[in-house]
């Protein structure tokens, strides 16, 4: 950032001050651990290989915040409801695990494109655009990671004993109340597992986010983006083992993560 | 005054029952496994819904298929404590207790506060453990706290000692007893140990194969047959309510005025007045033509037999009513007809005082 001259001054003031009387401060500063991963990172990965990484953290944060109550939602659905075209829900559910990506990435942009039956309502009703940004490849991450959230949070809602909300509701608790106060908590595990997982996976989601969303530096570009960008430029076989070593990395870190936390959340519950 | 007149059909099985229970009364839900005892207690409590029928508590009605009347198991204000106690394993015990509390919706004044529920169950060194920390007696008196704690006008108590061993079971019986005492809370006790019957009930539905079959006091129960085919020959026996008339301390043991005589006791802890019960089981009953000379029983009563019917291919039950105090005694067929026994004949009723160590109980007045 350019410092205004007028500074310049006072700047060399405080400076020959610290000369004067040293300070571990900048020592510290040196040997702080933030700073010198994040001076390591800087060195390794390029500002745009960077965007992508940061990129890819906030698309399959938005996708996971989406789709979490919704998934919640439909594995109780799929679980507890007696709904009479669960079979057909349950497929339709799985469909983005057994279909390409890009096939997926193409319904939404029929659906969720600018002249498509959702997406000229959107944007003609509150101007907003879903293909083609940020939100979008959120939205696709989010259709893609659907099934294996909902899957974690299926297994957890059928390992809650019914015996425990039945004795909730003896205990003068109505549906919401129950919901919330026992089968929420007691399911809690699977969710924060299905979210890790979620968010891992999202992280990687290639295929409908180019259909979907396309491949724009800053807005879309990410990490797996990135990557296939690299390897198709001349000279970009260093970045593009970069990228590949990161997502390894960022992979392995958000499979960890999930085991550690459904560990702690199952330890608290005593089981 | 609990009403209940319902049918439920599941599967192959069909719940037909029938019977009607003054209230406050601690109520024995007797019979073999598998006989409808708890499903007709989740029909009381409304986790289950009748096909028909109909389930009236004093005032309220609760079901009524008829009227279309069908209050869900929330807003019944019914306790439940469930064989599995069924903690919360998210909340710790003080959380588990609370949670009743703060859902209930008892205007006026409440049944019981907190405090006296810790320290009436003993759960002060418990409150802040979780439910995996607690021994199975623990967890039933937990259980039993956050169900009161609920402010219920009837408390449904499914078999809450049998998933225990005999000695646990000792860790909860008392507090049962402390609370029938303390508390005017009408209560269903399902059952399939008599003993615990004996113990805690003023009134004994029996059922059998989804049906009630018979339904009176403890000591009218006692005496049908329809208990003798539950229990097995072994375990019958007829219950009396005595008055305690002297106390032996140094030895531990109580006299009973029953009908015309007087019953020695093995009973420590209770007071000249107080009400006791004791089975006497038919199968340590002698009984002697002539009033004996030189035996080691204490106890003789003078009597006349009122009935006699045929038991197993070789016994006799023998009703002998001892001054308006009916006994059962057991027989084989042999003496019977050597000491030519028949209804009308007098006899001599002996029982060892030591037979019924285990079998008598004192009772709230």
């Amino acid at each position: 950032m350019p410092v205004p001259s007028r500074c310049w001054p006072a700047t060399a003031r405080s400076c020959e001050s610290t000369w004067r009387a040293p300070q571990p401060k900048p020592v510290m500063a040196q040997l702080n651990p933030i700073t010198t991963l994040t001076t390591a990172v800087h060195t390794l990965l390029s500002s745009a290989e960077l965007d992508a990484l940061g990129l890819s953290l906030d698309v399959a944060a938005r996708s996971v915040l989406f789709s979490l109550p919704l998934a919640v939602l439909v594995a109780w659905t799929l679980t507890r409801a007696r709904l009479p075209g669960r079979p057909v829900l349950d497929a339709f559910v799985h469909l983005p695990l057994v279909l390409p990506p890009v096939a997926v990435g193409y319904v939404l942009l029929v659906v969720f494109g600018i002249n498509g039956p959702i997406g000229s309502w959107l944007h003609g009703r509150w101007g907003i655009q879903v293909a083609f940004t940020t939100g979008g490849a959120a939205l696709a991450t989010a259709v893609m990671t659907f099934p294996l959230m909902v899957r974690a949070i299926r297994i957890a809602l059928e390992n809650v004993d019914p015996g425990l909300e039945a004795a909730a509701r003896t205990l003068g608790a109505g549906p919401l109340d129950r919901f919330c106060s026992i089968t929420l908590p007691l399911m809690l595990p699977g969710i924060l597992a299905g979210a890790v997982t979620a968010f891992a996976a999202g992280l990687g989601e290639f295929g409908a986010v180019i259909t979907f969303a396309s491949n724009i530096p800053g807005v879309t570009r990410t990490l797996p983006l990135a990557l296939y960008t690299a390897i198709q430029s001349p000279g970009g076989d260093a970045a593009a083992l970069r990228l590949a070593i990161l997502s390894l990395i960022l992979g392995l870190v958000g499979l960890l993560g999930a085991e550690v936390l459904a560990r702690r959340v199952r330890r608290f519950l005593g089981r | 005054m609990l009403r209940v007149s319902i049918s439920k059909k599941r599967g192959e099985f069909v719940l037909q029952a029938d019977f009607a229970v003054p209230t406050p009364a601690v109520v024995a839900l007797f019979g073999p496994s598998g006989c409808g005892k708890t499903t007709l207690v989740n029909l009381i409590s409304g986790l289950l819904a009748p096909d028909e029928g109909r389930i009236q508590l004093d005032d309220t009605v609760l079901t009524d298929t008829n009227e279309g009347i069908c209050v869900p198991a929330e807003r019944r204000r019914i306790g439940y404590v469930f064989q599995d106690a069924r903690l919360f394993p998210h909340f710790n015990v003080r959380g588990n207790l609370r949670y009743g509390l703060r859902r209930s919706s008892a205007g006026g004044s409440p049944l019981i506060g907190f405090e006296e529920v810790v320290s009436l169950l003993g759960l002060p060194e418990l409150l802040d453990r979780r439910p995996h920390q607690l021994s199975g007696g623990e967890r039933q008196r937990v259980g039993l706290g956050r169900a009161l704690l609920s402010q219920p006008r009837l408390l449904l108590l499914d078999e809450p000692l049998a998933s225990l061993d005999i000695a646990r079971r000792e860790e909860v019986l008392p507090y049962l007893e402390a609370l029938r005492e303390r508390l005017a809370l009408p209560m269903v006790y399902v059952s399939h140990q008599f003993e615990e019957v004996l113990r805690l009930a003023t009134h004994v539905v029996l059922m059998d194969a989804g049906r009630v079959v018979a339904q009176g006091t403890p000591e009218e129960v006692s005496l049908l047959p329809q208990l003798r085919a539950i229990v097995g020959p072994d375990s019958v026996g007829s219950v009396l309510d005595g008055v305690v008339t002297a106390v032996h301390p140094p030895v531990g043991m109580a006299d009973l005025q029953l009908g015309t005589g007087c019953l020695h006791v093995s009973l420590q802890n209770v007071a000249v007045g107080s009400k006791v019960r004791v089975q006497l089981l038919a199968r340590d009953i002698i009984l002697a033509t002539q009033k004996p000379q030189g035996l080691s029983v204490r106890n003789e009563f003078r009597g006349v037999i009122a009935d006699i019917t045929p038991d197993d291919p070789d016994t006799v039950l023998v009703k002998v009513d001892i001054g308006g105090v009916t006994v059962l005694a057991r027989i084989t067929q042999q003496a019977s007809q050597a000491l030519a026994f028949r209804p009308g004949s007098p006899v001599w009723v002996l029982v060892k005082a030591v037979s019924m160590r285990g079998r008598a109980f004192p009772l709230p007045r």
